[in-house]
């Protein structure tokens, strides 16, 4: 039984929720990896180390830039033959793709899993994570997005696993890339920082999203926010953690005027440590914070930086 | 150009739900539904580039017990103009969902699918997909504008590091995100009016589609709660804990 998946990544390697993706398929047995894309060879060469993967395969091919569902689903299913399993993360790369692998093998595709029970058996979240359904898949061929906070990435570096090139067939040209607007910061990306701090509709404006610097500066923090202040155009929409944004799961979750509506939850409340500050002593995210600060957030975040530059 | 729009019944996103103490799955007996709130903005959509002139009819199409027609309902008073409601007891799963818009797809003919990017409830993001791949249409997912030029349609898609557009080629499928666009509430006098819209009825069996499940819930559980902290009186006693006794900075 060998597993495939589908890598991300970028200049600096495979990206972290594409390790978890390849920690839940070393759960189900071999491994093998998928790098595809137009000029790959630095990424594959980065994918051989990753630890636990037997063999890297490379569809170096100019119609795959970008991982555009059409062609990328089109390999996937050339592929899928010899794969008991075939997962990627549940990203935006992962969530296009996928599920158009699944229809196409005529299967019901498992989407963001939380935990791999058996070979026909996960775990995955249903109504923003209010449950958890066990459910077992009928197909003989298992079509699986991974809930990456959920695992535990395998480490960047460590493996030796030979590389492969992949024949590319004739791939579907229905769509085309036209451009990107990929926000540049110096701060790690959300779903893989140790600390993330996000600000809610009590932040006011984006300008205010400025009292947040310091604070993520000093503790190497992601920026994040709920929903209400994505919709009110305070911060860009990658900022969103929350049902349907991002789910993440750091050490230390800093929810800075945000009331923790159950959409919002979903995103961030397997964080080991929950901070939050609200001065509504009765907003719901008390509910679930380790440590709740009552008080105004446009006295408490400059404190806050004080605090963290004088220790 | 006609404008197919499926939208899901669900547990009204306000609702606060319960896990079924049996663990068979969600408490969903005499709790408040509603139209897919992601399903909404696609109605909006469509409603939109019909007021544009780029569509000529709106086609709402609904799945599930018979109360789907009151989701159909909705959406013709959003401003679609008929209904179809594919009429079962049954559980549908994304692939079962797909096969029959596909069906109806290959009766009608749209030239644009617009879904939901994901229903609140099983929370799967993946119907869209699926019909975009048994149609071997292009797909343009969790869309945040799109526009219609000609033959083709561009689409600017929510990443996860920001925004991406992509240029497809129609006939096409469309998912929405959040910030595609505001669903308008539909006036008392177009609710009066879409009483009068046309709904055509029909089952799984008439669009030839088995809708066996392949996923079988074993078991729903409460996620772990979190158990209770504790209020801190400063800024200075917060940073304290956080490095005596959470250990995390």
């Amino acid at each position: 039984m060998t597993s495939l998946v589908l890598l991300e990544f970028d200049d600096s390697g495979i990206k972290q929720p594409s390790r978890s993706a390849v920690a839940a398929a070393q759960a189900l047995g071999e491994v093998h990896a998928l790098v595809a894309g137009a000029n790959v060879s630095a990424a594959a060469e980065k994918a051989a180390k990753l630890p636990g993967v037997s063999k890297v395969l490379v569809a170096d091919n100019p119609a795959l830039n970008h991982l555009l569902a059409e062609p990328t689903a089109a390999l996937l299913v050339a592929m899928a033959p010899a794969y008991s399993h075939i997962l990627a993360a549940t990203t935006a790369v992962g969530k296009n793709v996928l599920p158009r692998v699944a229809a196409l093998l005529d299967v019901q595709p498992i989407s963001d899993i939380a935990a791999v029970v058996d070979a026909d058996t996960f775990v995955r979240p249903i109504y923003a994570g209010n449950g958890m359904a066990t459910v077992k898949s009928s197909d003989s061929k298992k079509v699986i997005t991974v809930r990456a906070a959920s695992f535990d990435p395998v480490a960047a570096d460590g493996g030796n696993s030979p590389t492969e090139p992949v024949s590319v067939g004739d791939l579907p040209g229905l769509s085309k890339f036209v451009s990107a607007e990929l926000s540049k910061s110096e701060r790690p990306e959300l779903t893989a920082a140790r600390v993330v701090i996000s600000g809610g509709r009590g932040m006011q404006n984006g300008e205010n999203f400025k009292l947040i610097d310091p604070i993520a500066d000093k503790l190497g923090a992601a920026v994040g926010a709920s929903r209400a202040a994505v919709d009110a155009g305070f911060v860009p929409n990658e900022y969103q953690v929350g049902q349907t944004g991002k789910i993440v799961a750091p050490e230390l979750y800093v929810a800075v005027g945000i009331s923790g509506a159950i959409q919002h939850l979903a995103g961030m409340k397997d964080s080991k440590v929950i901070v939050a500050i609200n001065k509504d002593e009765e907003a719901p995210i008390f509910q679930v914070a380790d440590y709740g600060l009552v008080a105004d957030l446009f006295t408490a975040l400059p404190e806050l930086a004080a605090e963290l530059e004088r220790s | 150009m006609k404008i197919l729009v499926p939208v899901k019944r669900v547990v009204d996103y306000n609702v606060k739900v319960r896990v079924k103490t049996d663990g068979s799955g969600i408490e969903t007996s005499g709790v408040k539904m509603s139209m897919n709130p992601f399903d909404e903005i696609a109605v909006e959509e469509a409603v939109r580039l019909k007021e544009k002139g780029v569509a000529t009819e709106i086609v709402a199409v609904s799945m599930g017990v018979p109360q789907c027609a009151e989701t159909i309902r909705t959406a013709l008073a959003m401003g679609a103009d008929r209904g179809i409601l594919v009429e079962t007891d049954a559980d549908l799963q994304p692939l079962a969902v797909a096969k029959l818009l596909k069906a109806i797809a290959d009766q009608e003919k749209p030239q644009i699918i617009i879904l939901g990017k994901q229903a609140i409830d099983d929370d799967m993001s993946a119907t869209g997909q699926m019909l975009a791949a048994l149609l071997g249409w292009s797909q343009g997912t969790f869309a945040s504008k799109v526009a219609v030029e000609g033959e083709s349609l561009t689409v600017t898609r929510e990443v996860d590091g920001g925004l991406e557009t992509v240029s497809l080629t129609l006939p096409a499928i469309i998912t929405t995100d959040l910030r595609l666009n505001e669903p308008r509430y539909a006036s008392l006098p177009n609710i009066m009016k879409a009483r009068k819209k046309p709904i055509a009825n029909m089952k799984p069996a008439d669009l030839g589609v088995d809708t066996t499940p392949r996923l079988t819930v074993l078991k729903v559980e409460e996620p772990p709660k979190r158990k209770a902290g504790q209020k801190v009186g400063s800024v200075a006693e917060l940073v304290s804990k956080l490095k005596t006794e959470a250990k995390v900075i």
